[in-house]
């Protein structure tokens, strides 16, 4: 089955997280991706921050959708990324995702969403 | 439920659960296997009343799952015409059989997944492992039977969609997710002892059934020996928690002569088991607790230092406020009200919703004196429990408190 692996941190957060600690996390990031590379799709991205993102969100009453300035929620969760894996089942989806190195900071999660599978619609 | 359609509860206990996991192996689809069993289950309970149980109840729901299974299976490929019908569903990943043997098991540990709710859980297990109907269910849970059916539905299709396994974790990973199965076991148990009704006992005893059928299948586990032994404690006191009206009696009110002493001896040993093993944990400490009760003579006899001891290690393993909660109770006995008043309103931001919480705040009240400050605090008790025995109680306490406040009124005015 594949996943979507959707990576969240809190910006408000982070900022209180050591300039070494976060290049540890980073390191190890890379290990983690050289050690899960042969369940990884391709697809997945870093993604730039929060204040560069842009949204454009359905208009009022059925007129015209509107951009914005800003990310399309206003929770506290940033995305920072995502990966596509391919794996059996949950369990190992969740075996993965647990190792995600950055989830040693505080605010840190992994949310996993499976795909929508349309191979049986043709 | 009368005592005929528990004998029959008890019988399909033993089958449903079997036939959902033999059918689920057989179709690769869970969703499909476990309505078929519910089906013949409903038909089953409608016929045996009728006619009688048949000589081999397990071959007859047997084969009136799969029939419905195969009913179910060509309506759903009529929905999606390219599905062939006996296809397995590749989205619920198909487990060996493992080492245990009970087939059971591996759908447990899905029906317990950490990924479903608690809510779902319990709902799901005691559909699938347990074969209640989801009206037993629902009335257990004073939830309209639609509600329960929703969260049966949407429980079953995360199961699906999200590629929840039917496997027995290994490893590292089986302590946590066992300790989800077996909270789950304990919380149907809690469900149903304080219902003094015939259903209340049954899904107490439909707990203690699955606690057993764990404890069968994993008896390496010092923890499900250690559940088995709570329950075992708890049941113990069945005849002496309730009183010939039905009304409830505390434990220390209870006639210990109406205790199970089989049910404790039985309790005793598999804590011994346990203890054997040498893997301490929360269900064998809280039934080290529950064993301090059974062996006292008297609720003056209760040793609350050896209690208190017990309950200083199990906040080691499990330091939700209800067990802080409960050691202050053993506190109190030891040091006084006052002492465990303050442990008391550490937790009460976080127990602001319990019925006991506020229950326990106003005995110690009332033990302090205060009686207008533990009137207020059983009223919020009694408005937050649904339980028909705790609010008789929370009354009758009410109106102790409401003649202690009387007659200290008339000393003022006197």
């Amino acid at each position: 089955m594949k996943y979507v692996l959707l990576y969240t941190n809190r910006p408000d957060l982070d900022a209180a997280v050591p300039e070494e600690r976060r290049a540890e996390v980073y390191q190890a990031i890379y290990g983690w991706f050289e050690k899960h590379g042969a369940v990884m799709s391709d697809g997945g991205a870093e993604l730039q921050g929060p204040e560069t993102a842009t949204s454009v969100k359905s208009g009022q009453n059925g007129g015209q959708p509107v951009v914005v300035d800003g990310p399309f929620s206003e929770a506290k969760e940033n995305v920072g990324g995502f990966s596509i894996i391919d794996v059996p089942d949950l369990d190992s989806a969740i075996a993965i995702a647990r190792e995600w190195p950055s989830l040693s900071l505080p605010g840190v999660a992994v949310e996993i969403r499976p795909i929508v599978d349309h191979s049986g619609d043709m | 439920m009368k005592t005929e359609d528990a004998a029959l509860a008890r019988i399909v206990r033993r089958e449903a659960g079997l036939i959902v996991a033999q059918l689920q192996r057989r179709l690769g689809n869970f969703d499909v296997a476990e309505e078929a069993v519910q089906e013949a289950i409903i038909i089953a309970l409608r016929t045996w009343r009728r006619d009688g149980v048949p000589a081999n109840p397990g071959a007859w729901l047997s084969l009136a799952a799969r029939r419905r299974a195969i009913d179910l299976l060509r309506k759903r490929s009529r929905e999606l015409p390219l599905a062939d019908e006996w296809e397995p569903d590749p989205a619920v990943a198909i487990s060996p059989l493992g080492r245990t043997g009970d087939e059971r098991l591996p759908m447990l540990f899905g029906c317990c997944h950490p990924a479903l709710g608690v809510e779902a859980r319990l709902a799901l297990t005691l559909r699938a492992v347990v074969g209640m109907t989801t009206q037993q269910i629902a009335s257990a849970f004073l939830v309209p039977e639609t509600t329960m059916a929703q969260r049966l539905v949407r429980a079953k299709r995360k199961i699906t969609a999200a590629g929840i396994p039917f496997t027995i974790p290994e490893a590292a990973d089986l302590a946590p997710r066992l300790d989800d199965v077996l909270t789950v076991v304990y919380l149907s148990y809690n469900a149903g002892y304080l219902e003094p009704s015939e259903s209340g006992r049954e899904l107490s005893d439909d707990a203690i059934w699955l606690a057993e059928l764990v404890t069968r299948a994993l008896p390496e586990q010092a923890e499900t020996w250690g559940l088995l032994a709570l329950l075992s404690f708890l049941n113990s006191r069945t005849a002496a928690r309730f009183d010939d009206h039905g009304r409830l009696v505390l434990l220390e009110d209870q006639d210990r002569t109406g205790w199970d002493e089989v049910a404790i001896s039985r309790a005793d040993g598999y804590l011994t088991t346990a203890a054997a093993l040498r893997r301490p944990g929360r269900f064998q400490l809280q039934a080290a607790i529950a064993g301090c009760h059974a062996s006292a003579a008297s609720w003056a006899d209760t040793d609350w230092l050896q209690i208190l001891t017990l309950y200083d290690l199990l906040l080691r393993y499990d330091s939700s406020p209800v067990i802080k909660l409960n050691h202050a109770i053993a506190l109190s006995h030891l040091r006084g009200p006052a002492a465990a008043l303050a442990e008391v309103d550490q937790v009460a931001d976080r127990l602001s919703g319990y019925h006991l919480l506020h229950a326990t705040r106003a005995q110690l009240l009332s033990d302090l004196g205060d009686h207008a400050g533990a009137r207020a605090a059983n009223q919020r008790a009694l408005a937050l429990t649904h339980n028909p025995a705790e609010q008789q109680l929370l009354r009758s306490r009410l109106a102790l408190l409401d003649l202690e406040l009387a007659s200290s009124a008339a000393e003022l005015t006197s």
